[in-house]
């Protein structure tokens, strides 16, 4: 894929907000000392006094941005997955989530292609904590294009919403026109055989998977979940009675994120065997993050080859 | 103040003390001890200071306060129930299956709660959140901020104090319940927390210690945070008050922190504030 753009999900966070940004004026930013690599400068550079820099207390960020969005603010809150969701969960859970109240939390650097800062920055734990809060919506864009819709869905609905985005540069797999609503999966490609529902990153990667399947004479139908929470289960169930197997694939732990939300609808509705492909109970480490990726079976060779093994082929 | 408006507000304070008696009587559990210390804050807020109306709880041009060390419900939900903003008779519900009074504060079921909290430690960057807002909004709003002398003892009150000096709050006023004790004991013991006035001072506060149960002492705080508007720096008002306040078997004992009275104890305390009432009355 050598000639194909790429992006990282960050930087079209920044621009997103910054677009957003011209167009409503209730819109702010918090970071905490992080405006630079969240990309949330972009904003800033556009908007000096609509960002407020928290220094490095996400503790504190999280509940200033609730009490802003109870003033009328839209606040977007932007820090790092790790400290997002891990250092603020209780913040988030009972300051923004139990009131439910309309607050944005941009989380930047999801995930194993953090890269080189290795296993404490590398945060593969957010679904499965950001899911358990009630009425949190989380999303995770798939490339460049959704991140930007998203951010913009985010700005429009009322309520709490995690979005989760992604240091490295990757694919740009859609153009202009795609259509994201929340809570709704995209059908990427058409086949039979197995289900390969996908989110984030791992989208592409899966594409390309499909690819490598279709030669070895399988059918995968590839399905974009940007939507982690509400799942769009409809989806899920009729991929899963279409293919009857579903292989699940995210940069996240196995343990409560999306294959598990995932297994969750199939076990009450449409028992199916699943196979979850993330990462597997145990931490990261330091790495440029496509060797990471691939030495932990997050690629596309890596996604075909347990998915064959999951067939039996 | 004139001696009548200090009396009513003395005569308001022993209905909010009833309050937290029948809340806490009503749900066989809550918390009257750090309701009781500041009930006399919490009557001067609710019938002084605030600009708050209770027909229009949620109207955005309202000041707010945030009750950070949220476990105190009774003593706030007292204040808003003798206040006006929903029925005094509902006190004796607090903490039922049925309840909209739910034990730790509810901005969304309560009427003239303004934010959630329960968590302690959180509550003051929530209230510097609103303060913040309120500034970006051009908005002529006071934020408050009522906190525990334990809670204080989180990390996150200090990056919250932090964050209000250094975006200039001077429309926030934060209140610390110095009653010295917290739930395993003393808080000088537990944890000390003191000197509590050198390190809001030196977070970039304006500090002012008060004796929270006298309220010409109350009425000389809060004008000096009116004072400090235009001074880009938040107010600290630190009141030393007694934990138990106004029933005796409660004042300044530990195990009232978290236990609600019997019959017989409810039957004591409520007699002992109606006492207090009819002594104020006749003065
Ligand atoms: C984060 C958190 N930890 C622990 C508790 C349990 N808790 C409730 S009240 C309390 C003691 C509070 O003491 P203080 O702040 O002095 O309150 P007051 O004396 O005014 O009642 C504790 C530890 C809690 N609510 N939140
Ligand atoms: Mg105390």
């Amino acid at each position: 894929m050598a000639d194909v753009k790429k992006v990282a999900t960050r930087q079209s966070y920044g621009e997103a907000l910054k677009e957003l940004g011209a167009e409503k004026a209730d819109l702010v930013v918090l970071d905490a000392d992080l405006a630079n690599a969240t990309k949330t400068d972009i904003f800033k550079k556009a908007f000096p006094d609509r960002h407020f820099d928290c220094g490095i207390a996400e503790a504190n960020m999280m509940d200033v941005a609730a009490g802003l969005s109870t003033m009328g603010l839209v606040p977007f809150a932007s820090t790092f997955a790790m400290f997002a969701s891990g250092r603020a969960y209780e913040q988030v859970r009972n300051t923004i989530g139990y009131p439910h109240l309309n607050v944005k939390i941009g989380a930047t650097h999801g995930g194993i292609s953090v890269g080189e800062d290795g296993a404490s920055h590398q945060c593969c734990e957010d679904f499965a904590l950001m899911r358990t809060i009630p009425g949190m919506t989380v999303l995770c864009p798939s490339d460049d294009v959704e991140a930007r819709k998203m951010v913009r869905a985010a700005y429009e609905m009322e309520g709490p919403v995690y979005l989760r985005f992604c240091r490295l540069a990757t694919p740009v797999i859609h153009d202009e026109s795609y259509d994201f609503h929340i809570g709704k999966g995209e059908v990427l490609t058409e086949g039979g055989d197995v289900a390969v529902i996908a989110t984030g990153i791992m989208v592409p990667e899966a594409v390309e998977a499909a690819k490598l399947l279709k030669e070895k004479g399988v059918g995968a139908m590839v399905v974009n979940m940007g939507t982690i929470k509400p799942l769009d289960e409809d989806l899920v169930i009729r991929a899963a009675q279409k293919c009857g197997r579903v292989v699940t694939v995210e940069e996240h732990t196995v343990i409560g994120g999306l294959g598990e939300a995932v297994c969750g609808v199939l076990a009450e509705h449409c028992p199916t065997p699943v196979k979850r492909i993330g990462v597997y109970d145990e931490f990261g480490h330091s790495g440029p993050a496509g060797a990471l990726l691939t030495a932990m079976g997050l690629d596309a060779a890596g996604i075909e080859k347990a998915t064959l093994a999951f067939l039996g082929k | 103040m004139t001696d009548k408006e200090r009396k009513e507000l003395q005569i308001m304070a022993t209905r909010v003390r009833e309050g937290v008696l029948t809340a806490t009587h009503g749900a066989k559990c809550g918390h009257p001890g750090g309701s009781l210390s500041a009930a006399d804050v919490f009557t001067y807020l609710y019938f002084r200071e605030m600009r708050i109306d209770p027909a229009d709880p949620r109207d955005p041009d309202r000041d707010r306060m945030v009750l950070s060390k949220g476990h105190t419900a009774p003593g706030l939900y007292s204040a808003l129930a003798n206040r006006g903003f929903f029925p005094v008779e509902d006190l004796a519900t607090l903490r039922h299956i049925d309840s909209y009074l739910q034990g730790h504060p509810n901005m969304n079921t309560v009427p003239g709660v303004d934010m959630s909290t329960g968590s302690l430690g959180q509550g003051l960057s929530v209230a510097a959140g609103m303060a913040k807002g309120a500034k970006f909004l051009g908005k002529d709003v006071n934020v408050y901020a009522v906190l525990g002398d334990g809670e204080i003892e989180e990390g996150q009150i200090w990056e919250a104090a932090m964050f209000s000096a250094h975006y200039k709050l001077d429309n926030l006023c934060i209140i610390v319940d110095l009653n010295g004790l917290q739930i395993d004991g003393p808080t000088a013991q537990v944890m000390n927390s003191a000197p509590v006035d050198e390190k809001f001072a030196a977070f970039g506060c304006h500090v002012v210690v008060a004796d929270g149960h006298d309220y010409d002492a109350l009425e000389a705080a809060f004008a000096r945070f009116h004072a400090n508007h235009g001074s880009g720096r938040p107010t600290a008002i630190l009141v030393k008050t007694l934990k138990g306040k106004g029933v005796s078997y409660m004042e300044g004992q530990v195990g009232w922190h978290g236990k609600a009275p019997n019959d017989e104890e409810y039957a004591q305390g409520m007699a002992e504030l109606a006492a207090a009432r009819a002594a104020l009355e006749v003065e």
